[in-house]
C-alpha cells in the first residue's frame, strides 16, 4: 500500500441552479486575458446538450482517455505514447475554433463617440480573433436552458448513447414540450488519479502534485505540442493561442495552499460544492483503471479510496510522510463521506479510465405527468420510491454519465435521496420518524441524519 | 466487493515501456513505477504564474446597487490600484445551528460587475449633445446669464426642436463638470420660475439597492418642490392585491424562512433566475421533506427542482387558483369543518363580516359592508361609518374592535386590536332565521374577457332592517361550493366543465389536469392543517405583471388565508418582484422627502404620469367600462381611462402633476394674498373655490397644452428609456420628440375622453431637458441632453438592504472614481450649489401651493365612507379640501438655500418627528446624538444643524433615524403603538434599546436589524422574518377597513369592475380592444403570439445585458425564445433573425428555438436594449427597439381608487401598475442579411 492524498470535489447536481456564477468568478480570477478568451476552466452545461467544446464526449472522434487492450493493458485512445512521440510534429486530434467558439467583443466605443447621425448608435459584434465584424453563431454555453435543443439535442453524445442502448423496440429520448427535462452539469478539470493528459505530454510538462494530487501544466516546460488536449477526454486542457502553452484548471492551488476553497466552490451560490481530501492507494490505480467491464470501474475506483479511520491506512500514510493535519482533513473530508460512506456521489465518465476525482450527486427531477395522475405524493415514501423510474430525467441518461451505463447504481443513489426526504418529513413535522426508511436504503437513522446535515444544512466549515 | 482487476495490468505494452524509459533517461522526475503518473513536490517554478495572478493588495467590502433584491456582500480585489475581480463575502451572521446559512450570496451578474469599471462603454466624462451646447454657449455669450441663456434656447421653437430631434442620434460631446452642472441648474431655475416646480420631475427606483444615492437625489428634487415619480407600481412589481387584501404595500418573508415551509409552491416566480442567491433554500428545504410544486407555462429553471409541474397557460393562473380554492372550501370548510382554519378566518379575516344585499333584476346583489352607523341606536360619531359588523353565536350584531373606525378616533384609543373577547362570530348565516336568497355574481369566463352573470344563493338575515349575509357565505357562492337548499345554479361536481371555478372548468382554460389541481389543493391544505400553516407560495412577476394581476393574486392569496398560512414562519405568501425592502425606512423616507425641512412632498404614481405625458392615452383603444361587470352601476360608463385618472386626481384619490395650468408659486401667492385680503378662509379654501369656479384649471384636463408639460427630467440609478418605459416608442415620440417606431395611428373610432382636452396635433418633444447620470451607455444616456459620469458601486459609500435577508451592509470605495466620475451624492450637491447661486437673482424665497392626495395610514383614508364615488364637480358632493378633493398646503421654499438644506438635518425632525405608518418617532435626542456623531454645519440655512454633507454621514443619519437600526426608536415606536392597539408590543424590541447599527458596523460585516413597528414581522429571539406575524400573534390589526385581511372589497369601482370578490379574469383581449391580430393567426412567415417579458438570466433588468461576460455566456445580443412548433410555422430556425411587431413598435432579435417553450407565447427577456447588436428593422428601416418597444401602458381603473381605507394612495403603496404582460405581437421571419 502506497498512500497518497488527493484533493477532490463533489458537486451535488440536485442543488445546481445552473447560474454559472462559478464560471464567471473562475474566469474573472484566472482567464480574462489575451489568448484565453475562449478558455473556461469551469463551465456549466445544460444537459441534454452538446457540452463544451461541442460533443467532447464523442471519444470516437476526439480520441481522449484510455482504452483497455485485449491483453488487459491500458493504452491512450489517441495512440500509445510511443506512437505519439513519433508523430509529435503532426497536428493532434483536437477541437478547432468552431468546436469551441469564436470569441467576440463589441464596438462599444461607438455608443459614446458616434457623431450626430440619423439613427441610434449601436455596438456591433467584432471577432476577438480577427478584429473584423462578425456574426455570433456559437458560444461556450449556446444551448443553455435547452436553447436550440429541439434542433440540436440529438447531437448530445449521451442522447446518442442512450437511444442506441434502448434499441429499436423502445421509445427514444424526444425533444418535445411534454417530455422536457433538463439539469446542469458544472465541470472543471477532474484532477484524475490516472490522467491521460499527463501521459500524453511528450515534454513531461504535466505533473500531478505529490502532496494533493492537483494536476498542473508547468508553464516553463510546456512546448505547446497539444497532445494533452487530445489525451484529456473531458477536454479540460486549453491551448493559449497567445502564449502557445497549454493551460488548465489549477484547483486554485494558490488558495488551497493557504486554506481557502477554490473560487468555483466558495462562490457557488447553490452551495453544492464540497472539497476535501481522499486517501488512495497509488499502487493500485493502474489495476483499478484496467478492470475489464466498464461497469465495474465505479466500484474499482471506490475501492482505491482508503478509509482514513483505518489504523493500517493511517500507519501507511505516516510512513509516506503524510502529516497528521492532512490525515485529520481526510477524516473530516465531506467528499469522502459523500462518495464512500453515503455513496451518493459518482464519478463522471468512469469509462474513460482516468479515475476522475470530481464526483457528482445525480439530480432528482419532477415526475412525468402520467404518474402524477396516479397520485404521486412526496409524503408517501412508497410512491416516491416507485417514482424514481418515472422521473423526467431518464435514469439511463444519468447512468451514461456516471456509471458507464449501469442504471442500478444511479437508481440506488436517487432512492437514498428520496428516502432522506421521506424520513426527514416526519422529523420536520415532529412526527415519529420511521426507522424503516433509512434501513430500506441501507443506512442507519444516524447516518441518514448526518447525510442530511451535510447535504441540506451544509455549513461552510463542513463543505470544505 | 472489489472488482477483479487484470493481473499484469499496465500502460501500453512492454516495448513501449522500454523505449519511453530510454527517452526519459536524461530528465529525472518522480513517477509511478509504471510511468503512469508524474509527481512533483511543491514549490515548482511552473506554479509561479498562477501564484502571481492570485496576489492582490487589498480586499474591500462592497455590493451592487442593482435592482435585484440580492443585497449580496462582495469582496472586491484590488491590485496596484486597479480592481481585478470580485467574489462573494461569506461572513453573514449565522441564522442558527440547524439551518443553512446565507453565505455565499451572489450571482454571475454580480460576479461580472468589475468588467464595467474599465469597460469601453464606461461614461468617463460629462457629455452633452453638441447641437445643444453650441446653442447654449451662443446664447450665454450674448446674454451673460445661464438662466436667460437656457430660456433663450428653449424659448425658440426652432432651436428647441432641433436639439430634441437629435436625441438618440449620437453627437454627444465632452464638456466640463462645471458647464454640465450649470446647464442643468439653469434649466431647473428657468422651469421653476416660468412654469412651476411641479414641472421638474425625477425618477430613481428602489432605494434599498443604494439607500444614500437614492436619498440624496430625491432630497434635492423635493427641496426644490419637484415631483418624484413612483417605481414599484410603475414596474408592475407592486401586487395591488397587497394593499387591497392586507392594507400593506407588501411585506414578505426573508428567504431563510423558506426553510420553515413544509409545502412550497413557486407560482410565476422563477427562483433560480430571479432570486439566484436565495434559491438554495428552496433546493435544501426539499431535503427536510418539503414538497415543491411549480406553476409555470414553460419548463422553467425552477421546474428542475419541482416534484410536480403545473403547466398553466400564460395568464390563466387565477382559474387554477379559483379551482384550488373551490376544493379547499368544499373539503375543508363545508364537507368537514377544520377548526384550525375556521378559528383563523374568524379572527383574522373579513369572512364573518356582514355585507348588505340589495335587490337587482329580480334577485339580490351584494353591496356594502354593514357598519355600525347602519345599526339602530348607533352613536352619531363619524367613525361609526368605519366600523364593520359581525353576528355573534346568538345572532346578535356585534361591532368588534380593530376596524378602521377604531384607528384614528379618540374613542378607539386602546381598542384598535383583533381581540374578539367572548364573541364567536358566525361564519355563515345558515340555520334558523335565515332566508335562502338568490344572488347575482359577475363572472368573466369568456376568452375575450366579456362578463356574464352567475345565479347563486346565500343564507341571509335581516339586521335592523338590512338584508345581510357574511363574506364567507358570499365566498361559497362565488366559488360555486353548493350547500343544500341554496337557490341558483351550482356545479354538479368537480368534473362539471361548464360551471365556473371547478377543477374541470379550469382544466379547459389552464390545461392543468383537474386531478392534479384537486390533488395539489388537497395536499396544500392538509399540509397547512398538519403543520400549523406552513404552506407557502413564492409568487412573482409571471402572475403579477398582468393587467389583471391583482385578481390573480387575490385568487392565490385566498388559498393561503383560508388555510391559516398567512403570518406564519414557513407559511403564507412570498411575493418577490422588485420589492426590495429598505429596512432603515424611517430615516430613508423622511430624509429623501426632505421632511426635516418642508412637508408635504410631491410624489406621483409613475403609470398615470407617463400614460398621460407620453400621450399613450391618445392611442388607447377602449373605454374603462369595456372592462365592467354586467351588473355594474355605471360609475365608469363611457369613460376613457384618461377621464378616470382625471377624476381620481380631482377626488383626492391619486395625485397628479403638474397640478394646475398656473404656476403653483403664483397660486400660493394669490392664495395667501386672498387670505390676507379676507377673501378666503385659508389658502386651501381659496384653491378649492378657484378650481370650482374655473379660475384654476387642472393640468390633466388639458394635458397636451405646453403649460402642462413636464419640462425637466432627472434620471439617476435608472435606465427609464431602456428598461421600464412601457410603450418606450411613445416616450421617444411625445415626451422627447426623438426618432421612434410607433406604427399605429390614433383611430378615429377610439373613444375620446370627455374631461381631457383633445388636440388634433399631438405634441412631440415635451421635455426641455433630459439629464441622466450613469457609468455605462444606455438607451437613456443616448437619448439624454446631458450625461453625467457616475461613480460605480465599487467607488462610493452607501448602504444596502433587502427583504430577502435581515442584514444591512455597506458599499465602500475600492478605488476612487476614475476619470471624471463622481458619486450621485457629489453630483446633487454640485447641482444644489449651482442652483442656489442662480436662484439668488431669479427665484429667491417663494411660497409653493402643494396639492397631495388623501393618504393611506393617515386620517385622510377615512375621508370617503362606504367607498362611494361622490364627485364635487358633478354636484354630488361639496368641494372640501382633504375630504372630497386633494389636500392643499402652502410651503415656503428658499431657493437660495437648497444646498445648505441638502447638507443638514432640518428642524422639523426635532419639532414634528418622523412618521411612518402612522407611528410618529420623536427625534429630539436622536438629532442631538447625530450632531455629536456627525458634527454640525456652520452658517447658512443649516447653521448649527447636524451635518449630512458626506455620503457616510448621510448613511449614519439614515441608520440613526430608523427603528430597525436604532433600538431606542424601535422600543419608542412600539410604545406609541401600544397606546392605540391596547396590547403589549414593546417587548418585541425591549432589550435592544442599547443596540444601534452604525455605518462603521455595516462596513465591517452585514448586521442584523432590530424588530420594529416599521414592519409587520418579528425577528425577536432569532426567528426568521415572516410578514404579519405581529398581527397574528399580537392581535395588531391589518391596516384595512375591517382591520382584517379582506376577501371582499366594496368600493363602487371594485363592484363595477366585478372584482368585489376573488375571481378569474382572462388576459386582456388585444384583438377586441386594440385591433391587433387574433392570437395564433398566421400569414406568410408570420404568426401572432403572446409577447411575454420575463426576467432575464443574463442580466438584472438592463444592467449586465451589455456586459461582455454575460453576452459570452448567452447568445450575444437580443433574443426571443419561441417554441419549436411556432418556429416551424414561420420557417424559423435557431439563431435566425426575426422581428416582433405591433402597433407600438418593433423589436429585432435572433430566435432561440426550444421545446421547453409552450406553443403560443414568446419570451422576450426583460430589458434587452438597442445598444448591442441591434440592426435596422425591416418594418421601419430604423434601428430595432428595446423589449418595451412592443408594449404599451394599460391602466386598470380600480388601481386609481383612493380615499377609502386600505384603498388610499401612498407612494409606491397603491397606484396603477405599468403592466405589460397582456401584449401580443406578430412575429416575423425577416431577411437574414441585416444592416446596421
Amino acid at each position: 500500500m502506497r498512500v497518497m492524498a488527493q484533493m477532490g470535489m463533489v458537486m451535488n447536481l440536485d442543488k445546481c441552479i445552473g447560474c454559472h456564477t462559478c464560471s464567471v468568478t473562475c474566469k474573472q480570477a484566472w482567464t480574462n486575458r489575451a489568448g484565453t478568451e475562449y478558455v473556461w476552466f469551469n463551465n456549466v452545461e445544460t444537459r441534454p446538450g452538446q457540452g463544451y467544446p461541442r460533443r467532447y464526449e464523442d471519444q470516437e472522434k476526439w480520441r481522449g482517455g484510455w482504452v483497455r487492450t485485449r491483453r488487459g493493458r491500458l493504452t491512450l485512445r489517441g495512440g500509445n505514447r510511443f506512437r505519439k512521440l513519433l508523430t509529435i510534429f503532426a497536428s493532434p486530434v483536437q477541437p478547432e475554433l468552431e468546436d469551441y467558439y469564436e470569441p467576440w467583443t463589441y464596438d462599444y466605443k461607438a455608443l459614446i463617440e458616434a457623431p450626430l447621425g440619423d439613427d441610434f448608435p449601436v455596438a456591433r459584434p467584432k471577432s476577438l480573433i480577427t478584429g473584423e465584424d462578425t456574426k455570433i453563431t456559437w458560444s461556450a454555453n449556446w444551448d443553455d436552458d435547452l436553447g436550440g435543443a429541439s434542433e440540436m439535442g440529438h447531437l448530445d453524445p449521451i442522447v446518442e448513447a442512450v437511444n442506441a442502448a434502448r434499441g429499436e423496440a423502445n421509445e427514444k429520448i424526444r425533444f418535445e414540450f411534454e417530455k422536457t427535462f433538463m439539469f446542469y452539469l458544472p465541470r472543471i478539470c477532474e484532477h484524475c488519479l490516472n490522467p491521460s493528459c499527463m501521459a500524453s505530454c511528450p515534454s513531461g510538462a504535466i505533473y500531478k502534485r505529490a502532496e494533493d494530487g492537483i494536476v498542473l501544466v508547468d508553464q516553463d516546460r510546456c512546448r505547446g505540442w497539444r497532445q494533452c488536449i487530445t489525451g484529456c477526454p473531458y477536454k479540460k486542457i486549453y491551448f493559449n493561442h497567445k502564449s502557445g502553452k497549454a493551460e488548465k484548471c489549477t484547483f486554485c492551488y494558490p488558495r488551497i495552499e493557504v486554506g481557502i476553497p477554490t473560487v468555483c466552490s466558495e462562490t457557488c451560490v447553490g452551495r453544492l460544492r464540497y472539497l476535501g481530501l481522499f486517501l488512495y492507494d497509488v499502487d493500485k490505480v493502474t489495476a483499478a483503471a484496467s478492470v475489464e467491464d466498464e461497469k465495474d470501474l465505479y466500484e474499482a475506483q471506490l475501492d482505491l479510496l482508503l478509509d482514513p479511520n483505518d489504523p493500517a491506512v493511517i500507519r501507511a500514510a505516516k510512513e509516506q510522510g503524510i502529516p497528521d493535519d492532512w490525515l485529520d482533513a481526510a477524516r473530516r473530508s465531506p467528499v469522502y463521506a459523500l462518495a464512500k460512506v453515503y455513496k451518493v456521489a459518482l464519478p463522471l465518465h468512469p469509462e474513460y479510465r482516468t479515475m476522475p476525482m470530481v464526483w457528482y450527486v445525480p439530480p432528482l427531477s419532477p415526475i412525468v405527468d402520467l404518474l402524477a395522475k396516479q397520485g404521486h405524493d412526496a409524503e408517501d415514501r412508497d410512491t416516491l420510491f416507485g417514482a424514481i423510474d418515472a422521473l423526467r430525467i431518464p435514469v439511463d441518461y444519468l447512468a451514461e454519465l456516471f456509471t458507464a451505463g449501469d442504471t442500478e447504481v444511479v437508481t440506488r443513489v436517487l432512492q437514498r435521496l428520496a428516502a432522506m426526504r421521506a424520513y426527514m418529513r416526519d422529523v420536520t413535522l415532529d412526527r415519529e420518524p420511521d426507522a424503516g426508511i433509512p434501513a430500506s436504503v441501507g443506512l442507519t437513522e444516524e447516518s441518514m441524519r448526518a447525510m442530511y446535515r451535510l447535504m441540506a444544512i451544509a455549513k461552510y466549515e463542513e463543505r470544505y | 466487493m472489489a472488482p477483479s482487476t487484470t493481473a499484469g495490468s499496465g500502460i501500453d505494452g512492454p516495448a513501449a515501456d522500454a523505449l519511453l524509459k530510454l527517452g526519459r533517461f536524461f530528465t529525472r522526475w518522480d513517477e509511478t513505477t509504471d510511468e503512469r503518473a508524474v509527481f512533483r513536490e511543491g514549490g515548482r517554478r511552473g506554479d509561479v504564474f498562477y501564484r502571481d495572478r492570485w496576489s492582490h493588495d487589498k480586499v474591500v467590502r462592497s455590493t451592487h446597487g442593482v435592482n435585484c433584491t440580492g443585497s449580496c456582500s462582495w469582496k472586491v480585489y484590488v491590485k496596484d490600484g486597479i480592481i481585478t475581480w470580485e467574489a462573494q463575502q461569506t461572513d453573514y451572521p449565522s441564522v442558527g445551528p440547524d439551518r443553512p446559512e446565507y453565505e455565499p450570496r451572489g450571482c454571475p451578474r454580480g460576479a461580472a460587475f468589475s468588467w464595467y469599471t474599465y469597460s469601453p462603454t464606461r461614461v468617463r466624462y460629462p457629455y452633452a449633445r453638441g447641437l445643444l451646447i453650441e446653442m447654449y454657449r451662443e446664447a450665454k455669450a450674448r446674454l451673460h446669464d445661464p438662466v436667460l441663456a437656457w430660456a433663450d434656447v428653449v424659448g425658440d421653437p426652432v432651436r428647441r426642436r432641433r436639439y430634441q430631434q437629435a436625441r438618440g442620434r449620437g453627437g454627444l460631446v465632452r464638456i466640463s463638470w462645471a458647464e454640465a452642472v450649470e446647464i442643468v441648474a439653469a434649466a431647473h431655475v428657468h422651469t421653476i420660475k416660468t412654469y412651476g416646480p411641479d414641472r421638474c420631475a425625477g425618477f430613481s427606483p428602489i432605494p434599498a439597492m443604494s439607500i444614500v444615492s437614492h436619498c440624496i437625489g430625491t432630497r434635492f428634487i423635493q427641496l426644490i418642490g419637484g415631483v418624484m415619480t413612483s417605481f414599484y407600481d410603475w414596474y408592475a412589481d407592486l401586487p395591488v392585491a397587497s394593499p387591497q387584501v392586507f392594507g400593506d404595500q407588501t411585506d414578505v418573508p426573508e428567504s431563510g424562512d423558506w426553510w420553515d415551509s413544509t409545502y412550497l409552491v413557486m407560482w410565476g416566480s422563477n427562483v433560480p433566475v430571479t432570486r439566484t442567491p436565495d434559491a438554495h433554500w428552496m433546493a435544501e428545504v426539499r431535503y427536510r421533506g418539503t414538497k415543491v410544486v411549480t406553476v409555470s407555462p414553460d419548463y422553467s429553471d425552477n421546474t428542475k427542482f419541482a416534484d410536480e409541474w403545473m403547466p398553466a397557460q400564460a395568464g390563466t393562473d387565477a382559474a387554477l387558483g379559483m379551482a384550488m380554492g373551490h376544493v379547499v372550501l368544499k373539503e375543508f370548510f363545508v364537507d368537514r369543518e377544520t377548526p384550525f382554519f375556521t378559528d383563523y378566518v374568524r379572527r383574522y379575516t373579513d369572512l364573518p363580516f356582514l355585507v348588505r344585499l340589495e335587490e337587482k333584476d329580480g334577485a339580490h346583489v351584494p353591496t356594502k359592508f354593514l357598519t355600525s352607523s347602519d345599526l339602530a341606536g348607533a352613536p352619531e360619531a363619524p367613525e361609526e361609518a368605519w366600523k364593520t359588523v359581525v353576528l355573534d353565536a346568538a345572532g346578535s350584531p356585534v361591532v368588534p374592535n380593530g376596524s378602521m373606525g377604531f384607528r384614528y378616533a379618540e374613542s378607539g384609543t386602546g381598542r384598535w386590536n383583533l381581540d374578539l373577547g367572548d364573541t364567536v362570530p358566525l361564519l355563515t348565516l345558515e340555520g334558523d332565521g335565515s332566508e335562502a336568497t338568490e344572488i347575482l355574481l359577475p363572472a368573466f369566463t369568456a376568452p375575450d374577457g366579456s362578463g356574464s352573470v352567475l345565479r347563486r344563493g346565500v343564507p341571509a338575515r335581516r339586521v335592523d332592517g338590512h338584508l345581510v349575509t357574511t363574506v364567507f357565505d358570499l365566498m361559497l357562492a362565488q366559488y360555486g361550493v353548493a350547500r343544500e337548499g341554496m337557490p341558483g345554479q351550482w356545479p354538479s361536481g368537480y368534473d362539471d366543465v361548464a360551471s365556473p371555478y371547478t377543477p374541470a372548468w379550469q382544466a379547459e382554460i389552464t390545461s392543468v389536469p383537474a386531478e392534479q389541481c384537486i390533488r395539489v389543493a388537497r395536499e396544500f391544505a392538509r399540509n397547512a392543517e398538519e403543520s400549523g400553516g406552513r404552506s407557502m407560495v413564492i409568487m412573482g412577476a409571471g402572475i403579477c405583471q398582468w393587467f389583471h394581476g391583482d385578481a390573480t393574486y387575490r385568487a392565490v392569496l385566498s388559498l393561503l388565508i383560508l388555510t391559516g398560512s398567512m403570518g406564519r414562519n414557513g407559511g403564507g405568501w412570498a411575493h418577490y418582484v422588485g420589492q426590495e425592502k429598505c429596512r432603515p425606512i424611517t430615516g430613508w423616507v423622511s430624509l429623501a422627502n426632505a421632511l426635516d425641512w418642508a412637508r408635504p412632498p410631491r410624489t406621483v404614481p409613475g403609470t398615470s404620469f407617463w400614460y398621460m405625458h407620453t400621450d399613450q392615452w391618445r392611442n388607447d383603444g377602449y373605454s374603462a367600462d369595456s372592462l365592467a361587470s354586467p351588473l355594474a352601476e355605471g360609475h365608469l360608463a363611457g369613460r376613457h381611462t384618461a377621464d378616470a385618472i382625471a377624476q381620481s386626481a380631482r377626488l383626492g384619490w391619486m395625485p397628479f402633476y403638474p397640478q394646475f395650468e398656473q404656476n403653483p408659486l403664483d397660486i400660493a401667492q394669490d392664495a395667501t394674498d386672498a387670505v390676507e385680503r379676507g377673501e378666503a378662509e385659508s389658502p386651501a379654501a381659496y384653491v378649492a373655490k378657484a378650481w370650482q369656479d374655473g379660475t384654476l384649471k387642472a393640468s390633466i384636463e388639458d394635458i397636451d397644452a405646453p403649460a402642462n408639460w413636464p419640462r425637466t427630467l432627472v434620471l439617476w440609478r435608472s435606465n427609464l428609456m431602456g428598461s421600464s418605459a412601457k410603450g418606450s416608442e411613445y416616450f421617444q415620440r411625445h415626451l422627447l420628440g426623438a426618432d421612434n417606431n410607433v406604427m399605429g395611428t390614433e383611430s378615429p373610432e377610439t373613444p375620446r375622453p370627455t374631461e381631457v382636452a383633445w388636440h388634433d396635433e399631438a405634441p412631440e418633444g415635451k421635455l426641455d431637458l433630459l439629464m441622466s447620470a450613469d457609468f455605462r451607455m444606455t438607451s437613456t444616456t443616448l437619448l439624454s441632453d446631458v450625461v453625467l459620469p457616475a461613480a460605480t458601486w465599487y467607488e462610493k459609500h452607501d448602504l444596502s438592504s433587502t427583504d430577502m435577508h435581515p442584514f444591512v451592509h455597506a458599499f465602500s470605495p475600492a478605488i476612487d472614481p476614475p476619470w471624471e466620475a463622481k458619486s450621485d451624492f457629489e453630483l446633487f450637491h454640485l447641482l444644489a450649489q449651482r442652483l442656489s447661486e442662480l436662484a439668488k437673482s431669479h427665484l429667491g424665497v417663494r411660497k409653493d401651493l402643494v396639492s397631495v392626495a388623501l393618504t393611506h395610514d393617515t386620517p385622510g383614508e377615512t375621508a370617503q365612507p362606504g367607498g362611494r364615488v361622490l364627485d364635487w364637480k358633478r354636484g354630488q358632493a361639496e368641494a372640501v379640501p382633504g375630504r372630497t378633493m386633494p389636500v392643499f398646503q402652502v410651503v415656503e421654499r428658499d431657493y437660495t438655500a437648497i444646498a445648505d438644506k441638502l447638507a443638514t438635518v432640518g428642524p422639523l425632525a426635532d419639532s414634528l418627528g418622523f412618521t411612518v405608518k402612522d407611528v410618529t418617532y420623536r427625534l429630539e435626542e436622536q438629532t442631538e446624538r447625530l450632531a455629536h456623531d456627525n458634527g454640525v454645519m456652520l452658517g447658512g440655512a443649516g447653521d448649527g444643524r447636524p451635518a449630512i454633507d458626506t455620503d457616510s454621514k448621510l448613511a449614519e443619519a439614515i441608520l440613526t433615524f430608523s427603528g430597525t437600526t436604532n433600538g431606542e426608536l424601535a422600543v419608542q415606536g412600539f410604545e406609541t403603538l401600544e397606546k392605540r392597539v391596547g396590547k403589549g408590543l414593546a417587548d418585541l424590541a425591549r432589550g435592544s434599546e442599547e443596540k444601534r447599527v452604525t455605518f462603521a458596523q455595516t462596513q465591517a460585516a452585514p448586521v442584523p436589524v432590530i424588530t420594529s413597528p416599521e414592519w409587520s414581522g418579528s425577528e425577536t429571539g432569532g426567528r426568521r422574518y415572516a410578514p404579519f406575524t405581529v398581527n397574528i400573534e399580537r392581535l395588531k390589526p391589518f391596516h384595512t377597513l375591517t382591520g382584517r385581511m379582506h376577501f371582499y372589497l366594496d368600493h363602487d369601482w371594485m363592484t363595477d369592475l366585478g372584482e368585489a370578490l376573488p375571481t378569474y379574469r382572462p388576459p386582456v383581449d388585444m384583438h377586441r380592444l386594440f385591433g391587433e391580430p387574433v392570437l395564433g393567426s398566421t400569414g406568410e412567415l408570420q404568426v401572432t403570439l403572446r409577447y411575454l417579458t420575463p426576467h432575464n438570466k443574463w442580466s438584472i433588468h438592463s444592467e449586465y445585458q451589455d456586459n461582455l461576460l454575460m453576452l459570452s455566456l448567452a447568445r450575444g445580443g437580443p433574443t426571443v425564445w419561441m417554441s419549436d412548433r411556432d418556429a416551424a410555422l414561420i420557417d424559423v430556425h435557431d439563431n435566425d433573425w426575426v422581428e416582433c411587431v405591433n402597433d407600438n413598435g418593433v423589436y429585432v432579435c435572433r430566435a432561440i428555438v426550444s421545446h421547453r417553450m409552450p406553443q403560443g407565447v414568446v419570451f422576450v427577456h426583460h430589458a434587452q436594449e438597442r445598444t448591442i447588436d441591434v440592426p435596422k428593422s425591416e418594418a421601419t428601416g430604423r434601428r430595432g427597439g428595446i423589449h418595451n418597444s412592443v408594449t404599451r401602458l394599460l391602466v386598470k381603473p380600480t388601481h386609481l381608487i383612493g380615499g377609502y381605507a386600505q384603498l388610499s394612495y401612498a407612494f409606491n403603496y397603491l397606484g396603477p401598475t405599468g403592466n405589460q404582460r397582456d401584449m401580443v405581437s406578430v412575429v416575423r421571419k425577416r431577411r437574414q442579411e441585416v444592416q446596421y
